[in-house]
């Protein structure tokens, strides 16, 4: 894999498609995220970013899910380019 | 025992599970309070070839893993208060992200009917589903339905109907997981089913034990003083 790729969600751009590769939290924060759909190997996009990048709003297996920026930091993946 | 069973509704916030609620019981609804919080679910009942059925409806959640007082709530409904049938309502616009509590539930209890709702919705975005594919995966019955348009009511009642005669079986599809949980799995699941006997799961409970799932053992803890307490004044 191209390392040059890799960022996390926080440094996304408004309309970067990112597939997560890794999630950097544990416990019940971790538990949750799952739950929402951020796990490795899915793909979201960068919906929107307030005016300070935080929160910023996902898209995320159909449903919009804004992350703050102590979640979104710690959650890698690679952009893939559009089609 | 009489011609009178419970069944649960469970899914994910905003997937029509009180419509279908409204829609079966009409006017034969209660609040009650459950499981010593004061959080009160809605109950109702409905009649249906001679037998009857009280119905509770579920807060929505994205998971039963106790991260929210909701979730704990269905969770310990569905474990504790053994419904006879748990319904889990589906949006069928979103399925990927909705069979992640499906799976869940089928972990924690045998006797589910899995209602894909929003059929209507689905159909007007070109979604197509196929449920007997889906009955096959998930071992249990899966039932297209449109609970605002009374869609599918006629097979999910006699669908209710076989499976609390015995008529027909669940057989729900347990996720297999890593070798080195499903060995940890394998060496605690009998001790547990030593203790708890089969009221509960115990692979479920192996699972939650593993994931170091403490008001789990909490509620456990709580329940068994509850009953040796009830057993006393007796
Ligand atoms: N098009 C369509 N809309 C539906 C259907 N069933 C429910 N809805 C709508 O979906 C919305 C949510 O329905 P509810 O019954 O409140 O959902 P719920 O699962 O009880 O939601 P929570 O209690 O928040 O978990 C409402 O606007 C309903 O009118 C259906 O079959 N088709
Ligand atoms: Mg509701």
């Amino acid at each position: 894999m191209d390392e040059s790729n890799k960022i996390s969600l926080f440094q996304g751009k408004k309309g970067n498609l990112i597939k997560i590769s890794s999630i950097s939290l544990e416990g019940v924060m971790r538990r949750r995220l799952l739950d929402l759909g951020f796990v490795p190997g899915a793909i979201v996009e960068v919906i929107k970013k307030s005016p300070l990048g935080d929160p910023i709003a996902f898209r995320v297996s159909q449903t919009t899910i804004a992350l703050r920026k102590e979640e979104s930091m710690k959650i890698e993946g690679e952009l893939v380019n559009h089609e | 025992m009489n011609n009178s069973y419970r069944i649960a509704l469970a899914g994910n916030p905003n997937t029509g599970k009180s419509t279908l609620f409204n829609a079966f019981t009409g006017l034969r609804q209660h609040t009650g309070n459950w499981a010593g919080k004061t959080v009160s679910l809605a109950e109702g009942t409905v009649r249906h070839k001679e037998k009857n059925y009280q119905i509770v409806d579920l807060p929505g959640t994205y998971s039963l893993f106790s991260n929210s007082v909701d979730e704990e709530v269905a969770r310990n409904y569905i474990v504790f208060e053994k419904p006879d049938i748990t319904l889990v309502v589906l949006d069928a616009t979103s399925l990927e992200r909705n069979l992640n509590l499906a799976l869940q539930v089928l972990e924690m209890t045998k006797n589910v009917i899995v209602c894909i709702n929003l059929i209507d919705e689905a159909e007007k975005k070109g979604i197509k589903i196929n449920e007997r594919i889906l009955t096959r995966k998930l071992g249990v019955p899966v039932i297209k339905i449109s609970a605002r348009n009374k869609i599918g009511f006629p097979m999910l009642l006699d669908t209710i109907d076989r499976l609390v005669s015995g008529k027909i079986e669940c057989n729900p599809v347990q996720t297999t997981y890593n070798e080195e949980i499903e060995e940890k799995i394998t060496t605690i699941e009998s001790k547990i089913s030593n203790l708890v006997g089969n009221t509960i799961s115990s692979r479920w409970l192996a699972l939650r034990l593993l994931d170091g799932d403490k008001a789990l053992l909490t509620e456990f803890n709580r329940r068994l003083v509850l009953n040796d307490q009830v057993r006393r004044e007796a």
